[in-house]
């Protein structure tokens, strides 16, 4: 019965996820088929005096882009059910393979900064709700409100200047040192590259988290069972234990699911700073240089990634905590 | 929960030392005073600061900072601190551009959503779901391409991203406010939809709108930078600021820090200010949160 209950729940929002998709897809193919930016002399590029006006034509034939929008969004949708995302123009490869490696380099960036921003969000989030009114407490509320006005990619060229500049310790960009190739790279320099990067997206990160741990367990320290377990004697530490973290641990590890959205932007401006080539470098590159079928994918991919993020909260809600279950059974 | 959430729940209570011996109305109207000087006075650089500051001169290039260029100066001799107003100026403007057709865009939705019947409100929410469910930056940048780069794609781009949260708001507000008894006996008076629309909700939702408004400057601002920086709003010869420090990205191994450094402390300031400032007038207007 629950188990039941539990697979319609899944379901429904993954058939609204695929409705969302679909909307998307006619949407963004609809802007993009808009852009002034002509994706033939995006592809030719600099050899723009040697291409012939035939063989302009030819290069349109080629990509599909001589048949009316209508018809190219049937073939790209028939395309995309199939699994096939097209040719990405700038890397000359399958648009899926080039997500997938891309990805797999940004998801080490995001899921270490994920980790940390939410365990040093958490912890700070707890400090200062225990010692709330203190000036350790107004430091870290400074602290996070001051962060969520932060523009990623300055604080990113602040870390860059002081640790790559001035101390030396990183190198400037680049997450494959010059002259070397791709495959040589060893996983100690990889580290190294991903570690400023990761910061960056760490420290930002931490404000959302923090705040919100702070103010569900000063909730739950103004609460009467609080109130009752002091009386009887028992010490902060014991309250923190027994009653706290029990209550906000879930709200925080779901804030940082239902966040993923806000940690890719963060990665783009920081794969930016740092050229770590990761999805959000590509994202760039594929806007800027008019790559319409990697542009397009990106889009659908990370609205996948984000609609997993929130989809992993719903559920971790649903199976962790009871209320939510007999509210919508009731309801 | 968004960020500006956040600077609705715990606003107020930061400034406490500072002004000790005051009462709460007396902080958040200094406060509110003090973020609107600021303000000012960044819009008043605009026009005071010579344009002649930021002609290229070679004397003085590469300047770190002192007493005659606060800033410093780059690489072309034109003084960082001149560069700096001039670019929050326009980052500002392209802010408010897209902030206030963004809140223009919550408020019809918003409204639609809570009075025009359960299909309307479903198409609401959906469209808030599809909104929110693309990194916001993903959509700009979509969007800056398909208008072909240049200002109004990113007015476009962040107008279009902005408005879910403020929706969702004035959405519940218009909910809560219909079935309040002033509505119910107006409706039973015979006063028609317009009249109430106009004479009972506008006036209420006011104050929360241009709250919204004010709360919607900051990301609008700082997405405005972050798509320039990445290249694909602003051209070179509007300097906003994250064309000032994309392209201070190039001199950076050199030791100039101040060519990054002032220019996104400038920023962070003013958008910091936008989000005192409205948190503060919440407070203001809304007698309930003042004693958080």
């Amino acid at each position: 019965m629950r188990l039941t209950g539990f697979l319609i729940f899944v379901s429904g929002k993954v058939l609204k996820a695929v409705i969302l998709l679909a909307a998307l897809s006619v949407l963004s193919f609809w802007l993009v088929s808009k852009s002034p930016i002509d994706p033939v002399q995006s592809y030719i590029g600099a050899d723009a005096m040697v291409v012939g006006p035939e063989q302009r034509e030819n290069i349109a034939a080629y990509w599909g882009l001589d048949r009316p929008p209508l018809e190219r969004l049937y073939s790209w949708g028939a395309a995309l059910l199939q699994g096939d995302f097209g040719t990405s123009m700038i890397f000359r490869r399958p648009v899926l393979t080039v997500i997938g490696e891309r990805f797999m380099a940004s998801l080490m960036l995001m899921g270490l900064a994920w980790i940390i921003s939410g365990l040093l969000g958490f912890w700070l989030g707890i400090t200062a709700a225990m010692k709330q009114g203190s000036w350790l407490d107004r430091l870290i509320k400074t602290y996070c409100f001051t962060l969520a006005s932060t523009p990623t990619f300055w604080l990113g060229l602040l870390l860059l200047i002081v640790f790559a500049v001035w101390l030396g310790w990183f190198p400037i960009g680049l997450a494959v040192p010059a002259g070397g190739l791709a495959e040589e790279v060893t996983l100690a320099e990889r580290l190294r590259h991903l570690i400023l990067p990761a910061l960056t997206l760490s420290i930002l990160g931490v404000a959302n988290v923090a705040l919100h741990t702070r103010q569900k367990l000063i909730d739950v320290l103004n609460s009467e069972y609080v109130l009752l377990a002091r009386a009887r004697g028992a010490t902060e530490r014991e309250v923190l234990f027994r009653h706290g973290l029990r209550n906000i641990a879930l709200p925080a590890v779901t804030l940082q699911f239902a966040s993923l959205s806000e940690l890719f932007g963060g990665s783009v401006l920081a794969e930016q700073v740092f050229s770590y080539p990761g999805l959000g470098q590509a994202t760039v590159q594929a806007g800027l240089r008019g790559d319409v079928p990697l542009l397009l994918g990106i889009v659908i991919f990370s609205a996948m990634f984000v609609f997993s993020g929130n989809l992993i909260a719903d559920i971790i809600y649903r199976l962790v905590d009871p209320r939510i279950r007999q509210g919508e059974a009731s309801g | 929960m968004s960020k500006s959430g956040i600077s609705y729940l715990a606003a107020g209570s930061k400034e406490v030392r500072l002004f000790k011996g005051m009462n709460l109305r007396t902080k958040t109207l200094i406060s509110i005073g003090l973020t609107v000087v600021l303000l000012m006075l960044i819009i008043a650089g605009n026009f005071t600061l010579s344009a002649d500051n930021i002609s290229t001169n070679f004397e003085i290039k590469n300047q770190p900072p002192s007493a005659v260029n606060l800033f410093g100066t780059d690489w072309l001799g034109r003084d960082m601190f001149t560069r700096t107003v001039k670019g929050l100026n326009i980052s500002l403007a392209v802010g408010m551009i897209a902030s206030f057709v963004s809140a223009v865009i919550a408020l019809v939705l918003g409204i639609s959503a809570a009075t025009l019947g359960k299909r309307v409100d479903g198409l609401v929410t959906w469209l808030i779901d599809l909104f929110l469910g693309v990194p916001h930056l993903v959509i700009i940048i979509l969007i800056a391409f398909a208008m072909g780069g240049g200002i109004r794609g990113v007015i476009v781009g962040v107008a279009v991203t902005h408005w879910p949260s403020l929706a969702r708001v004035i959405r519940a507000e218009v909910m809560q406010l219909r079935s309040a008894d002033y509505i119910q006996v107006a409706q039973k008076l015979g006063k028609s939809r317009w009249w109430i629309a106009t004479k009972h909700l506008l006036p209420h939702l006011a104050p929360q709108f241009f709250i919204g408004l004010i709360l919607l400057f900051p990301h609008a601002i700082l997405h405005e930078a972050g798509i320039s920086f990445l290249g694909f709003g602003l051209s070179p010869e509007t300097p906003a600021i994250g064309i000032i420090l994309s392209e201070s990205m190039r001199y950076l191994s050199t030791g100039m820090w101040w060519l990054a450094f002032f220019p996104g402390l400038a920023l962070l300031v003013m958008v910091r200010s936008f989000d005192i400032l409205g948190s503060n007038l919440l407070l203001l207007f809304d007698p309930h949160r003042a004693r958080e």
